[in-house]
């Protein structure tokens, strides 16, 4: 089929066409041009961001905003945790979801079907947050760093995701060939299905480290001391409750003259600083990310 | 049940032992995380104590809910909350499938991929710093709003997130911004599933592109369309906590107050539990109803549904 068909494109077909060239490219500039706006400004001294004269690329550079952050102590402790918060749970996420998908992948497995249901149906029906919150606390987890980890460690919809997975592309005849050679559902798992199935268990890592690294709902109802905050909650309160507090960045007298200059760049780099670890692996991100929208979109 | 069949069973069972030893660890956290809070949601029927625990507490019936539904807040709170979800859906659905079909039509593919990187991208920024862009990127005296303003010869621009009637539109539009490129993810794979041999057929009969889009594309992606309906449908009523509660000020409250920041404030803040899991459970009834209801009309009316 190298000779496609050539049919003259018709005015009407050439005026569509440069319609949505046009309107492609004002919706990307639309998405890139309050990211590149914050990215600039961060830059910018903070008389140029404030005089509203930073437009596409940095005014005046320097790097006071980020000399800010890297004295804002808490940033720091949050950054810290979220990494141990998001390594730690997302780790254990994809060891539950493996554990719980791989038993109910198998045909031979008696009673799956019971477990299929279980899931589906807390799918469907959850206790709320109330009641959620009082597990939370009768386990003694309040105010430590498990409550940060283990509540929403089992993810069902990655498990259902997983299951579906082992169950199109593992085929049983390998399963029984290796049954034949001596090896036991424990063993095939740890040495063909773990190997043969990378691209899945890549994408519920990065499903889960994504969202573990953006959450703060967790954390809001869960801690109370600020040195278990993930990086989330202290950006809250820089960003949302505007609230900078500047008792931890030893200040001289003339910075602290600078205060409100420095409060208003610092937004604008804390953005960029705490966006970066998505920003590294976005392009892994991006391509396991589509490849996971279809393998989730494979209705059964 | 025959007894060698029993025996049969058992002995199935006990040979696949260690995938039952597998299992095991996530069946305790899904039982633990997701059963026992359901559990826990008889306390929208009882009085509850915090000293005699969810089990001790004396039940009364429906009061909750009564006090629920004669409550001032009842009406604005559903009314934002409907609101907030009907408009996101009617907004958001269209844009993502419009994105798509728009990306299908453009032949250069590196034009596509930069247009499909770009506006996937805002998907993976978080809640928090969403807001955070958000208020400054609309702040009207430093954000790119207000120099806007200023370029056109504004002085004082209108303050959008200063105004409650704004609010719906702010939280809208910014989800637009950050959800598009991704929505539009699921689409694009359907329509690269169309047998191109249509569109060469169609070509020949002198089908204009838009013809095209129409009669060839739309009802090729139209069980996707319908199935991710159902899904945000059963959702109308649960409005994502996250963003509405960053969104909210002392000043937008009257339109921005939703059914999960009502129950996260009535419960945790205010240490009312029962009256929130009230309200809790109420929301849950509701969409459930509205998933099951939307699932029956897309099996009666169209050959695709969710269950």
């Amino acid at each position: 089929m190298n000779h496609a068909i050539r049919i003259r494109e018709s005015w009407e077909d050439r005026l569509l066409l440069t319609i949505v060239y046009v309107a492609l490219g004002l919706v990307t500039i639309a998405v890139a041009y309050p990211i590149i706006f914050i990215i600039s400004s961060s830059f910018s001294s903070s008389s140029a961001v404030m005089g509203g004269k930073v437009w596409f690329l940095p005014v005046e550079p320097t790097l006071y905003g980020y000399s800010a952050v890297f004295k804002y102590k808490q940033i720091w402790t949050g950054y810290l945790n979220s990494i141990f918060y998001t390594g730690v749970g997302s780790t254990l996420s994809v060891a539950l979801t493996i554990m719980m998908a791989y038993p109910i992948s198998r045909k031979t497995f008696v009673g799956r079907n019971i477990f299929v249901w279980l899931l589906l149906f807390a799918m469907l029906f959850s206790g709320g947050l109330i009641p959620y919150y009082l597990v939370v606390r009768n386990l003694h987890l309040l105010g430590t760093a498990w409550a940060m980890i283990l509540p929403g460690a089992l993810s069902i919809f990655s498990v259902i995701v997983a299951k579906t997975f082992f169950q199109s592309s593992i085929p049983n005849d390998l399963y029984e060939a290796a049954q034949i050679d001596g090896c036991t559902d424990a063993g095939f798992l740890f040495r063909v299905v773990l190997f043969l199935s990378k691209p899945v268990i890549a994408v519920l890592f990065l499903w889960s480290a994504v969202g573990n690294w953006n959450s703060y709902f967790n954390a809001l109802i869960f801690l109370n001391d600020a040195s278990k905050y993930p990086l989330q909650l202290v950006l809250r309160e820089i960003l949302v409750v505007n609230n900078v507090d500047t008792s931890s960045m030893s200040l001289s007298a003339e910075q602290l003259k600078h205060f409100e200059d420095m409060k208003t760049l610092l937004k604008y780099s804390v953005i960029v600083i705490s966006s970066i670890p998505v920003l590294i692996l976005y392009p892994f991100i991006q391509k396991y990310f589509v490849q996971g929208v279809m393998v989730g979109a494979i209705k059964e | 049940m025959v007894k060698p069949d029993t025996a049969r069973l058992k002995r199935r069972i006990l040979r696949h032992w260690q995938l039952y030893l597998i299992v095991l660890l996530p069946t305790i956290f899904l039982i633990t995380f997701n059963y026992v809070p359901m559990l826990g949601v008889q306390i929208a029927f009882k009085e509850f104590s915090p000293v005699k625990g969810i089990w001790g507490s004396p039940w009364v019936g429906g009061k909750q809910f009564n006090m629920f539904f004669t409550s001032p807040f009842f009406w604005p709170v559903i009314r934002n909350t409907l609101l907030l979800s009907v408009y996101a859906l009617l907004i958001g659905t269209p844009a993502a499938i419009l994105l798509a079909l728009a990306m299908n039509e453009v032949p250069s593919q590196r034009f596509k991929k930069v247009v499909q990187m770009t506006t996937y991208a805002p998907y993976f920024i978080s809640t928090v710093v969403l807001v955070g862009i958000i208020n400054i990127v609309l702040s009207p005296s430093t954000g790119i709003y207000g120099q806007f303003a200023h370029l056109f010869g504004i002085d004082q621009a209108y303050d959008i997130l200063g105004q409650p009637k704004a609010f719906s539109s702010l939280y809208v539009w910014s989800g637009v911004w950050q959800e598009t490129g991704y929505g539009a993810v699921i689409y694009l794979a359907s329509l690269a599933n169309i047998n191109p041999e249509l569109h060469e057929a169609s070509k020949i009969d002198g089908a204009s592109r838009l013809e095209r889009i129409i009669h060839i594309d739309l009802p090729a992606i139209r069980p996707t369309i319908i199935v991710l309906l159902i899904l945000s449908v059963g959702g109308l009523l649960s409005v994502g906590f996250e963003k509405v509660f960053l969104l909210q000020n002392m000043i937008n409250l009257e339109t921005s107050e939703v059914i999960s920041t009502y129950v996260y404030k009535i419960g945790l803040v205010n240490t009312n539990f029962s009256f929130a899991v009230a309200v809790g459970l109420f929301n849950s009834i509701v969409g459930f109803i509205l998933i099951f209801s939307t699932n029956l009309l897309a099996r009666r009316y169209s050959d695709s549904s969710l269950f």
